[in-house]
């Protein structure tokens, strides 16, 4: 149903605009000066060309069907006076705007461009400077945010604004956007069937994406780097993460991706570099780890407990400080199949697969689980040799942990 | 020349010197003798301030030792072993001497006198002990100090490099230094020697010339001399 | 003629070159050197990447140059003991012999580690490479371990008249130091592990050489977040320069309080 519809709209947008709509021109030399003049003398599905130069307004509210278009990129200066643009109609198309100064407020979320239970709304090539939310998508529908360009500059979180926020919308495409210094890169709250694809999302005070609540979206391919702490998926359902890159996300309480309260999910492909921990799991259960590179974490994967059915197979894990970190039973949990650098064991049999099993949580691992500050003592000969001899004859750690099929060459 | 009062050392235990007075006037050859572990190379090595007194005091020349290093620039120094670093060519050990003391010197001379030419582009490690003995005088007689002190000079000498080492010694004698040299060759002592210190549980038991023992002793032989004046000291 | 002497840090400069030069015709030199260089070699061409093979290099750097420091810094001072008694025997000031010897030791070992390491890793290249801090680092703490050690030697060696005691103790120094140290550390730790520990463990740092170079390595090749996972008092000290500074000065200590007590202990010794 949904998808006729689209193609009814797109049918009318594109007619629209040929049959009977016009087009009207905004510049600072224009009979309309200013954009707000320009909607209210617009008719539906009209088109308002804004020539360069810059406008010095804000609260600007879309309530018609219209493509607003900028030429060379005009700046919309809202002087931090508070929300810049509202849209509140159906099919609404912004493209190629320069917004700056949102306003910022501890009452009320003003952002750059506020989508309000509207549907087909297409935001593009829009560029967003000192904001306090970018673009707030709120109770909408079936719409796409497409190569933005969102750099915020924000210092504190308590005063700062998410960069793309996804609130009780569906069917919503987040593509090939740009976003930095704001505190959430991406943030999602009741969001259903959402594709999140081609992002990069970097130097963010929080999380580079921050899903709440939110069931049946995929992200893939999106580049998540040096933010506060990666990316937090919690309390939502059969989400797919897919060839995603986190990388750099150092800090003490920093992680690549912190999964709480997740079940049914799949992350497939994707590339954990440089992080404090990469994966950090809570309470998740019926996961499939597969592919994903983990390399030269402090961590690799932290699993904190209540954690039932997980896969992990066919996964790199390369000159991580710690593989694995382990602070319950393994549970119903498997390991196999994976690549570790670690693995120092042979394959007589030339099977692919080593003959010994290896084992992920070191003895060493073990003792900074239960008492944290004995990290101070990592990578010290006294632990290499400890770790040998827990190798050689476990005593503490999990004798049952194991991958009994652990491979000679990594998987490409 | 050297003045030496009340001197005392002990290690740990073991008193290796006690109440040792001696005096040596300027001009010379004074041999300094004793049975084994009587305290000779104590005395002479505190006399060249390697082993520190635990009392009394010592001066070379007028001025006290204690905690003094430039006053051993009038001492030429000869240890009983000649070891020296192996790596070192013999006229890259001369040489660094040499910058070290910073005086005139003959090395040359001595060095032919004692036939070590086709050794000075040698390393010090692949050459025999008499060679190292040579190298070894010829660093203790480059330069012309006043205090000339010799541990066991004769060892692993041939009997040539022994006549050379003979007359260096009366020629050095002549130009008015003096000389302080342990040694257990009778012969040798009693060649050179003018003056016998004789030690004996870390005092001064005899001073005195070869004669003077002789007649002490009652012993027309220099070697039986020195025999009867420590067993003499057993019947005690 | 009057006697031109040298000021004594000029004649244990003098000492120095020529010790140093000693050791650098000497055969340990070169295999210490060979050793270092087929290390990196190794070590680079099993890793093929700079970053990574700076890693594995600390792992051997905070483990062999302090055992080779000490057990080279003994072997050297019983070797040269006739030579040194030639040289007390010089006018020259007792310090400058002993100072100037272990600077020539402590540094032809430095040297060979230097040129040993960097050869390779420049052939790597390593001016291309944003590992090079990393790994001006790695040598910086590695020259520092070897004037520790090379000077705890000497120290060992001047308190004992016996080669073989003198050895003794110099790899149960460095057994210590290396391994039982933290064995100790980590049971105290374990022990305690109620009670606050972050100001403990730091201190116990700061009093072992090796664990010091090993903390400030690890800070340098960013692992400093994973330290500073524990607490407040371990992400104020590792996450900003006061771990940097307070370390590298630890590290001078560590190095000038045995040269010093070389110097001391020099002075009232019998030769």
């Amino acid at each position: 149903m949904g998808r006729i519809k689209i193609i009814f709209w797109f049918l009318i947008c594109l007619f629209g605009n040929h049959l009977w709509a016009g087009t009207i021109t905004v510049c600072n030399s224009c009979e309309v000066k200013s954009i707000k003049k320009g909607i209210a003398v617009a008719a539906d599905f009209d088109t308002i060309l804004i020539k360069k130069g810059t406008y010095r307004e804000f609260n600007i509210q879309v309530t018609k069907p219209l493509t607003i278009i900028g030429e060379n990129y005009p700046v919309i200066d809202g002087e931090d006076k508070g929300e810049i643009m509202t849209i509140v109609s159906n099919n609404v198309t912004i493209d190629g705007l320069f917004i700056i100064n949102v306003g910022t407020s501890y009452t009320a979320d003003y952002a750059a461009i506020r989508v309000v239970q509207s549907e087909n709304f297409l935001i593009q090539n829009v560029v967003l400077e000192k904001l306090f939310f970018g673009i707030y998508l709120e109770k909408s529908k079936n719409g796409k945010v497409y190569h933005n360009k969102i750099i915020g500059d924000a210092v504190d979180e308590y005063n700062s604004g998410n960069g793309i926020q996804l609130w009780y919308s569906q069917n919503i495409v987040v593509e090939r956007n740009i976003v930095q210094h704001v505190r959430d890169g991406i943030y999602l709250e009741f969001s259903d069937n959402i594709t999140i694809e081609n992002n990069i999302s970097s130097d963010n005070l929080r999380y580079g994406l921050h899903f709440m609540f939110s069931n049946d979206d995929i992200y893939k391919d999106n580049t998540f780097e040096n933010n506060g702490a990666g990316v937090a998926v919690m309390f939502s359902k059969r989400i797919k993460m897919l060839g995603n890159t986190f990388k750099k996300n150092w800090g003490t309480t920093s992680f690549g991706v912190l999964l709480k309260e997740i079940n049914d999910a799949e992350l497939t492909g994707n590339t954990f570099e440089d992080n404090t921990v990469g994966i950090s799991i809570e309470g998740s259960n019926r996961i499939i780890y597969s592919k994903n590179n983990f390399i030269r974490n402090g961590w690799a994967i932290k699993v904190r407990g209540a954690c039932y059915t997980n896969t992990f197979i066919h996964n790199n894990f390369m000159y991580n400080s710690f593989d694995l970190a382990y602070n319950s039973n393994l549970n119903d949990n498997i390991f196999e199949e994976n690549y570790w650098s670690g693995y120092t064991g042979y394959d007589l049999d030339r099977n692919g697969t080593g003959d010994i099993p290896y084992r992920p949580v070191k003895l060493f691992s073990y003792i900074v689980n239960r008492t944290p500050e004995t990290i101070i003592l990592l990578r010290s000969l006294f632990m290499d040799i400890i770790d040998f001899s827990e190798k050689v004859s476990p005593v503490f750690t999990l004798d049952e942990l194991v991958d009994a099929k652990p491979l000679m060459k990594k998987i490409k | 020349m050297i003045q030496v009062e009340n001197l005392h050392k002990k290690f740990g235990k073991n008193v290796v010197l006690a109440e040792l007075e001696l005096h040596i006037d300027q001009g010379g050859i004074f041999a300094v003798l004793g049975p084994n572990g009587s305290g000779k190379t104590t005395l002479i090595k505190t006399v060249l301030g390697m082993v520190l007194p635990n009392k009394g005091t010592i001066s070379v020349m007028d001025s006290s030792v204690r905690d003094k290093w430039k006053y051993r620039q009038d001492i030429n120094y000869l240890p009983q072993i000649a070891n020296f670093p192996g790596n070192l060519k013999v006229k890259e050990l001369i040489a660094m001497i040499k910058d070290i003391r910073q005086k005139p010197s003959d090395e040359l001379k001595l060095i032919g006198l004692f036939g070590l030419e086709s050794f000075l582009d040698k390393k010090l490690s692949n050459l025999s002990g008499g060679t190292k003995q040579k190298v070894n005088i010829v660093l203790a007689f480059m330069f012309n100090s006043p205090l000339i002190i010799l541990d066991e000079p004769t060892n692993g000498l041939d009997p040539l490099a022994l006549i050379r080492l003979k007359e260096l010694i009366f020629e050095e004698k002549a130009k008015g230094k003096t000389f302080l040299i342990t040694s257990h060759i009778m012969q040798f002592v009693e060649e050179v020697s003018d003056q016998i210190v004789y030690l004996l549980e870390g005092k001064i038991y005899f001073k005195g010339s070869i004669e003077e023992l002789k007649t002490k002793t009652g012993q027309s032989n220099f070697e039986h001399a020195i025999a009867a004046i420590s067993t003499h000291n057993n019947h005690d | 003629m009057p006697l031109r002497l040298y000021q004594p840090t000029t004649i244990m400069i003098k000492i120095l070159k020529y010790s140093f030069y000693d050791l650098m015709r000497s055969r340990w030199s070169y295999v210490y050197f060979l050793f270092y260089l087929l290390l990196g070699f190794v070590l680079l061409f099993l890793n093929n990447e700079l970053s990574k093979a700076v890693i594995t290099l600390m792992n051997v750097i905070i483990v062999l140059v302090p055992l080779i420091g000490i057990i080279f810094g003994v072997m050297y001072y019983y070797n040269s003991k006739e030579f040194t008694e030639l040289l007390l025997a010089q006018p020259i000031k007792r310090s400058s012999i002993f100072l100037g010897q272990y600077f020539g030791v402590a540094g032809s070992l430095t040297v060979s580690l230097v040129l040993g390491l960097g050869i390779p890793f420049i052939l790597y290249g390593l001016f291309q490479s944003n590992a090079i801090w990393d790994f001006s680092l790695l040598l910086i703490t590695g020259a520092f371990l070897t004037l520790i050690f090379t000077a705890v030697a000497f120290n060992i060696a001047l308190a004992n008249e016996n080669k073989i005691k003198g050895f003794g103790y110099a790899v149960l120094a460095w057994l210590f130091l290396a391994v039982i140290y933290d064995g100790l550390f980590l049971m105290s730790l374990i022990v305690f592990e109620d009670y606050p520990l972050d100001n403990l463990s730091l201190i116990a740092t700061m009093f072992n050489p090796i664990d010091l170079s090993r903390t400030l390595i690890l800070l340098k090749l960013d692992i400093s977040a994973l330290l500073g996972y524990t607490g407040a008092i371990f992400k104020q000290f590792f996450g900003t320069n006061l771990g940097l500074f307070m370390s590298i000065f630890m590290l001078f200590l560590w190095t000038i309080i045995p040269i010093w007590r070389l110097g001391y202990v020099s002075k009232r010794k019998d030769f």
